[in-house]
C-alpha cells in the first residue's frame, strides 16, 4: 500500500498560508529574537502577514468555487467575503493589542510573584500574543471553509486554543483575567465534546464527514433517524455555544469582562463572523434538506436568546458586561438569518456580521480609554456625565449605542432590517416580532448610558480619559466612519454581498 | 431635452460657500471676491441658457438634467433631477442678477465686520438653495431648496446674533416658517398618496383623475406653505422682524427672491389649482387681505426698512391674487415679481445707503433733506420709488396695472370687490411710499448732532444704479408686445384660454393713475413740513393699531402662544403621569426579571456546565417532541 500525498492547491489556500506561516515564524521571532526588538518586529510581521493575506482574498474574488486540499475545504463567494472580514477585524484587533499595554509580562508568571517583578523591572516582556492571535485568526478563516466535519472540529480548535491563553494575559486584575481564561478552557472543551460527539453520530448516520455527503443521506432517506436526530442535537450545541446562545451563553459575561479589553474587542467581532460563518454553511448545506428536525429548536434558541441577552443587559452595572450581553441579543437576531434559510438571509448575515464587528470593535477601543488611576473603570455609575468631561468620546460611544439599537442612519438599523426582512419573507414571523420587540428593550439600555453620559450631572469621583494612541484612534475613527457610512449608503456593501452569496454545496 | 449644465447652477454657489466655511479665517482675504465671482458666473450662465432656449423652438425649450435617483423603493421613484423651462430661467435670472448686484454692494457695506467671508458663504449658500428650489423638478427636490431658503434665511437674519433680539428675530422667523414648512410637507403627502408621484411632470399627468377633495385639500395646504414663506396673512408676522439682518440681505432674501418663493410654488402648481377652484378664491382672498394689512402697516411705520418691509408684503400679496385668478393671472404675477425684484432691492439698497451715511439710523424722523447730501442715492430711490407707486412708464405701472385689471375682470361682485380693493391698496401705497420719500430726502433736516451724512463709496451706489435701470425700463420691456405672457404661456397657460374683459384696459389705467395721484397728494398735504423728530404720541386709535403691526404679534399671543403653552404643559403632564408611568412600569418589570435571571449568572464553572447540560437535554428532548 503506497502512501498518496494529498494535492494542494496553493493559490486556493493562500490566505490562510499566509496567516499560519507567519505564526509559525512568530513563534521563532519569539524564541531567537531580542526582547528589545520583539514588540516592533512582531507587529510589523503580524500586520504584514494580514495585509498580504488580504490581499490574497482579493485576488481569489471572482474566481470559480474551488474545492481544494482532498475535499477538506471549499473556497468560495461568501467563504471569501468572512475570510476578509475576519482580516479586517484582525488588523484593527492588532492595532489594538499594540497599544494596548496592560499585557502581562510573562503568560507563565503566576500574579504577583517574584518572577513577575523581575521580568518586568527587567523588560523581559514577551509578545506571545502575536503569534496567538495569528493562529486563531487562521483558525477562523479556515472554520467557515471548512467541508468536512473532521475539517471543522480542527480549525475549531486551532481558533479556540489560542483564545482562551490570549483571555488570561491581562495585567491588570490578573486573577479575574486567568479566572475568565480558565472558564472559558473548561466550557470550551466540554462544548468541543459535544461537538465531536454530534460528529461522531452524523458519521454513524450517513457513513461520511463530507457536507455535501450528509446532504445527500438526507435526500435519499436511508440511515439510523436516531444518530441523525443525536448528531444534528449535539452538534448544534458545539456551534450555539460558540456564537454564546442562550442557554450556552453563560461564559460570554465572564469571559468578556475578564479578558484585556483588546482580547475582547478582537474576540468578540472576528470569533461572531467564523462561528457564524460555519454554522451557516452547516445549516444552508449540509442540513438545509432536514429543516423539519432543526428548525423549531434554533427558533426556540433564538428566542430565548434574544429575550435573555436583552433583558438581563438592563442590570448591568459594568460597560464590558453589558456590551457582553448585548453580543449574545445581537446572536440571537443572527439566528434569525439561519432560520431564514434563503439567498437574502445569507446575504443579510453575511452584512450583519461585517458591520456588528465594526461597531464592535469602536465600542471596545473607546472602554479601553476610559480610565483612572488603577486602570480602566468598566463600572458604569463612574461614566456618568462622560459627555462634559470628553464630549468626542461620549459621542462616539453613543454612535455605537445607537447602532447596537438598531437606530436609523447608523448601519445598526440596516442590519437588523435586512436580517429581519429575509427572516419575515421566510415565514418566520414569531421570530420577527420578539425580535423587533427585545430590540425595543435592548434600545432601553443603550439609550440609558447615552442619557447617562451627556444628561446627568457628574459625581466628585471622576475618571480621566487617556488620550488616545494613535493605533487606537484610528481604530475608533474607522469604526465611527463606517458605521455611519453603512447606515446611509449601504447599498454598495449589499450589492457586493448579493453577488456573492451562494453557498456551495 | 436634457442638459448637462443645470447642475453648475447648483454645484458652484454650494461648492463656494462649502469652502469659505471650511477654510475658515484663512479666506478671509480673498473669500467676498471669490463668492461674489462664482455668483456672477451663475448668472452669465443663466444668461447663456436662456439665450439657447429663446433660439429654441416652443415646445422644445424646456430642458430636465437627471442628477441620480434619491430614492427608490419598490414602483416609487425619485430622482434628484433638475428642471429649466420658461418659468424657472425668469427666477433663475432674478435670483442670480440681482444676488451678483448685492454681492458687489455687500463688499462695502460688510467691510467693517470681522465675519464677512462667513457672510459671503451664507449668500452664496442661499444662492444655491434659491435655484435649487427654482430649478427643482418634483416637489421633493423643490422641499430641499425650500428648506435650505430657510436655513440661510434663519442664519443671515440673526447674523449679528450677538443682540439677543436679532436672534429672536431669527427664530420668530424660523418657528413661522417651520408653520408653513409643515403645509408643504402634508402637500406632498396628499401628492404622493393621490398620484402616486411627487414629479410635477408626473402629478400634471394623473390630475385629471383626481378627485377635487383631494385637489382642493392639497392646494389649501401649498397655499399654506406659500403664506409662510412669503410673509402672507396669516403668516406675516415674521418679516418686519427679519429687517434685524444686514441690509443686503433684506434686499435679496426679503424682498427680491426667497420671499417671492410663495409666488413660484403657486404657480408652479398651476395644474393643481386651476383643477380646484375653491382653493384658487382662498389663494385670492389670502392675496387681498395681505396686501391691504401690508400697506396699512406702512403708512405707520418709522423705521425705513421696516415701512419696506410692510410694502414688501402689500406687494407680495398683489402677486398671490394674481396667481388666485388662473391662467390669467400667472403671468402677470411672475411680472410684477420681476419688477419688484428690480425696485424693491434698489429702494432697499438705498436704505442701506441711506444709513451707512447715517451711522446706522434707521428712524425716518430723524432724517430729512437728505436729497442734497446724497443725489445718487435719491435719484435710484427715487426711481424705485416711481416705479412700485405705478407710475406710468415705470416699471410697477405696467405689472401692478394688469394685475388690477386682472381682478377687475374675476367679473360679477367679485370682480369689483377684488379690484376695488386692489385700487384702495394703490393709493395707500402711493401715501406710504411718498411718505417715505419725503421723511428721508426732502423737508427739514432732523438729525442727530453727530450725523455727517455722506454718499456711499462707488462698490455701493453702482448696484443701486444697475437696479433703478431695471425699475424704469423692466416694466416696459416684459409688456410690450405682450412678450413675457407669450414666453410663459406654454408653462401656465397651456390650454390657451380666452380672458373676457369687463373694463377696457384704457378705463383701468385711469382708475390706478388717479389712484397714485389721490394717495401722492395726501402725503404731500400732510408730510410736506414735518417739523417733529419724534412720532406724536397723541393719535388715534388706528395709527396705533398700525403701529404695533395691527396687532399681529398680541394676536399670534393670545391665539396660539398662551393656548400652545397650556396645551404643552397639559401634554407634560399625561406624559409624566400615564405615559412615563406606563413605561415605568414595563421598565421595572424588566428589570426585575433582569434581576432574577442574573442569579444564573453565579460565577461557577459547575453550574455553567450544568447549564449547558441542561440546554443539550431541552435541544435533544425538543427535536424528539417534533419528530414524534
Amino acid at each position: 500500500m503506497g502512501f498518496n500525498s494529498p494535492s494542494l492547491e496553493y493559490s486556493a489556500l493562500a490566505p490562510m498560508l499566509v496567516i499560519f506561516g507567519a505564526g509559525i515564524i512568530a513563534v521563532l521571532v519569539e524564541a531567537f529574537v531580542s526582547a528589545k526588538l520583539r514588540p516592533s518586529l512582531q507587529l510589523a510581521l503580524s500586520i504584514g502577514a494580514v495585509i498580504l493575506a488580504f490581499a490574497q482574498v482579493i485576488r481569489l474574488r471572482g474566481t470559480e468555487t474551488v474545492t481544494v486540499a482532498d475535499n477538506s475545504v471549499i473556497i468560495d463567494g461568501p467563504v471569501l467575503f468572512m475570510q476578509g472580514t475576519i482580516l479586517v477585524f484582525a488588523l484593527l484587533g492588532l492595532f489594538l493589542i499594540a497599544d494596548f499595554e496592560q499585557f502581562a509580562a510573562q503568560a507563565s508568571a503566576v500574579p504577583g510573584s517574584q518572577e513577575e517583578r523581575t521580568a518586568i523591572q527587567t523588560g523581559k516582556m514577551q509578545t506571545e500574543i502575536y503569534p496567538l492571535t495569528l493562529f486563531a485568526v487562521g483558525g477562523m478563516m479556515l472554520f467557515p471553509a471548512a467541508s468536512d466535519l473532521i475539517t471543522l472540529f480542527v480549525a475549531l480548535e486551532v481558533l479556540s486554543l489560542p483564545l482562551y491563553l490570549m483571555a488570561g494575559l491581562a495585567r491588570r486584575r490578573r486573577l479575574l483575567s486567568q479566572e475568565a481564561a480558565l472558564k472559558y478552557f473548561l466550557l470550551g472543551a466540554y462544548s468541543s465534546a459535544f461537538f465531536l460527539f454530534g460528529a461522531a453520530f452524523l458519521y454513524g448516520y450517513a457513513g461520511t464527514v463530507q457536507l455535501s455527503g450528509i446532504a445527500s443521506a438526507i435526500s435519499g432517506g436511508a440511515g439510523n433517524d436516531v444518530f441523525f436526530l443525536i448528531g444534528i442535537a449535539a452538534l448544534s450545541v458545539g456551534l450555539l455555544f460558540k456564537v454564546g446562545a442562550v442557554p450556552f451563553h453563560a461564559w460570554t459575561p465572564d469571559v468578556y469582562q475578564g479578558a484585556p479589553t483588546a482580547v475582547t474587542a478582537f474576540m468578540a467581532a472576528a470569533t461572531k463572523v467564523a462561528a457564524f460563518g460555519a454554522a451557516l454553511r452547516i445549516f444552508y448545506t449540509a442540513l438545509a434538506g432536514a429543516e423539519w428536525s432543526w428548525k423549531p429548536l434554533i427558533t426556540s434558541v433564538a428566542i430565548l436568546t434574544m429575550i435573555v441577552g436583552s433583558i438581563i443587559a438592563l442590570a448591568q452595572r459594568d460597560v464590558k458586561r453589558m456590551l457582553a450581553y448585548s453580543s449574545i441579543a445581537h446572536a440571537g437576531f443572527l439566528l434569525t438569518g439561519i432560520l431564514a434559510l434563503n439567498k437574502s438571509g445569507l446575504a443579510a448575515s453575511l452584512f450583519y456580521l461585517a458591520i456588528y464587528g465594526l461597531t464592535t470593535l469602536g465600542a471596545f477601543a473607546l472602554v479601553s480609554l476610559v480610565q483612572d488611576s488603577a486602570g480602566e473603570v468598566a463600572d458604569l455609575n463612574r461614566w456618568v456625565g462622560l459627555a462634559k468631561r470628553s464630549p468626542l468620546i461620549a459621542t462616539f460611544f453613543a454612535l455605537f449605542l445607537l447602532s447596537f439599537a438598531g437606530i436609523p442612519l447608523t448601519s445598526g438599523f440596516i442590519g437588523k432590517f435586512t436580517i429581519f426582512s429575509a427572516a419575515y419573507e421566510s415565514g418566520n414571523t414569531g421570530v420577527v416580532v420578539v425580535g423587533v420587540l427585545s430590540s425595543a428593550v435592548a434600545a432601553f439600555f443603550y439609550i440609558r448610558v447615552i442619557v447617562m453620559m451627556f444628561f446627568t450631572d457628574p459625581e466628585e469621583d471622576t475618571v480621566t480619559v487617556t488620550i488616545p494612541p494613535q493605533f487606537t484612534s484610528t481604530v475608533i475613527w474607522i469604526a465611527a466612519l463606517t458605521t455611519l457610512a453603512f447606515g446611509v449608503f449601504p447599498t454598495p456593501l449589499l450589492d457586493a454581498i448579493a453577488s456573492l452569496s451562494t453557498f456551495v454545496r | 431635452m436634457t442638459s448637462s449644465n443645470l447642475v453648475y447652477f447648483v454645484a458652484l454657489p454650494l461648492f463656494s460657500s462649502a469652502l469659505l466655511m471650511l477654510l475658515g479665517r484663512k479666506a478671509d482675504k480673498w473669500g467676498h471676491v471669490f463668492a461674489t465671482l462664482v455668483s456672477a458666473s451663475t448668472f452669465f450662465i443663466g444668461v447663456f441658457e436662456f439665450l439657447a432656449m429663446r433660439d429654441r423652438a416652443v415646445e422644445m425649450r424646456a430642458v430636465t438634467q437627471k442628477l441620480f435617483t434619491w430614492i427608490s423603493v419598490g414602483d416609487f421613484q425619485v430622482d434628484a433631477a433638475l428642471l429649466l423651462d420658461q418659468l424657472s430661467i425668469s427666477f433663475v435670472l432674478l435670483i442670480t442678477g440681482v444676488g451678483t448686484l448685492i454681492h458687489v454692494y455687500s463688499i462695502t457695506y460688510m467691510s467693517h465686520d470681522r465675519d464677512r467671508r462667513r457672510f459671503f458663504a451664507y449668500l452664496n449658500f442661499f444662492i444655491a438653495s434659491m435655484l435649487l428650489l427654482v430649478l427643482g423638478d418634483s416637489y421633493l427636490n423643490l422641499y430641499v431648496g425650500w428648506e435650505g431658503v430657510g436655513l440661510a434665511s434663519y442664519l443671515l437674519i440673526g447674523f449679528w446674533n450677538q443682540k439677543p433680539e436679532y436672534a429672536t428675530a431669527a427664530k420668530k422667523a424660523f418657528v413661522m416658517n417651520r408653520v408653513g414648512d409643515f403645509g408643504l410637507s402634508i402637500a406632498i403627502m396628499i401628492a404622493f398618496a393621490t398620484f402616486g408621484s411627487v414629479s410635477f411632470a408626473g402629478i400634471e399627468e394623473k390630475v385629471g383623475g383626481a378627485s377635487e377633495t383631494a385637489l382642493t385639500a392639497m392646494g389649501l395646504m401649498l397655499l399654506l406653505a406659500a403664506t409662510g414663506k412669503s410673509a402672507q396673512f396669516p403668516l406675516q408676522a415674521w418679516l418686519g422682524d427679519a429687517m434685524a439682518g444686514p441690509t443686503p440681505v433684506s434686499a435679496l432674501i426679503h424682498a427680491a427672491t426667497m420671499v417671492t418663493a410663495g409666488v413660484y410654488l403657486i404657480t408652479r402648481s398651476n395644474f393643481v389649482f386651476d383643477a380646484a377652484p375653491n382653493a384658487q378664491l382662498a389663494v385670492v382672498i389670502i392675496g387681498v387681505i395681505t396686501l391691504l394689512f401690508g400697506a396699512i402697516i406702512g403708512t405707520a411705520k418709522d423705521d425705513i426698512k421696516k415701512a419696506l418691509a410692510a410694502s414688501t408684503m402689500s406687494q407680495i400679496g398683489y402677486m398671490i391674487l394674481a396667481t388666485g385668478f388662473g391662467p390669467a393671472g400667472y403671468a402677470f404675477a411672475i411680472m410684477h415679481l420681476l419688477t419688484h425684484g428690480f425696485f424693491k432691492a434698489g429702494m432697499f439698497l438705498g436704505a442701506g445707503s441711506v444709513m451707512h451715511g447715517m451711522s446706522d439710523e434707521v428712524n425716518m424722523r430723524r432724517y430729512g433733506g437728505l436729497a442734497k447730501f446724497m443725489p445718487i442715492t435719491t435719484i435710484t430711490f427715487g426711481l424705485g420709488y416711481l416705479a412700485i407707486i405705478g407710475v406710468p412708464p415705470f416699471a410697477g405701472y405696467y405689472s401692478k396695472d394688469k394685475i388690477i385689471e386682472t381682478a377687475f375682470n374675476a367679473g360679477g361682485l367679485q370682480g369689483i370687490i377684488f379690484g376695488g380693493a386692489a385700487l384702495l391698496g394703490a393709493i395707500i401705497t402711493a401715501f406710504y411710499m411718498t411718505r417715505v420719500m419725503l421723511l428721508t430726502f426732502f423737508g427739514n433736516k432732523r438729525w442727530a448732532d453727530d450725523a455727517h451724512p455722506h454718499e456711499s463709496p462707488f462698490l455701493m451706489w453702482a448696484p443701486m444704479a444697475v437696479l433703478a435701470v431695471g425699475s424704469v425700463a423692466s416694466g416696459y420691456l416684459l409688456y410690450s408686445g405682450k412678450a413675457f405672457v407669450t414666453w410663459l404661456a406654454p408653462v401656465v397657460d397651456k390650454h390657451k384660454h380666452e380672458h373676457v374683459e369687463f373694463l377696457p384696459p384704457i378705463v383701468v389705467s385711469i382708475l390706478a393713475v388717479t389712484a397714485v395721484v389721490i394717495g401722492v397728494s395726501i402725503a404731500l398735504l400732510k408730510y410736506r413740513g414735518e417739523q417733529a423728530s419724534e412720532a406724536p404720541s397723541d393719535v388715534n386709535i388706528f395709527t396705533r393699531a398700525a403701529r404695533r403691526d395691527l396687532l399681529q404679534d398680541d394676536a399670534n399671543e393670545f391665539m396660539f402662544m398662551r393656548p400652545g403653552q397650556k396645551l404643552t404643559s397639559a401634554l407634560l403632564a399625561t406624559d409624566e403621569k400615564v405615559i412615563d408611568g406606563t413605561v415605568r412600569g414595563v421598565g421595572a418589570t424588566m428589570l426585575g426579571s433582569a434581576r432574577g435571571m442574573r442569579k444564573l449568572q453565579s460565577g461557577y464553572v459547575r453550574n455553567y456546565a450544568l447549564l449547558i447540560l441542561i440546554g443539550a437535554l431541552l435541544i435533544l428532548g425538543t427535536i424528539w417532541v417534533v419528530t414524534l
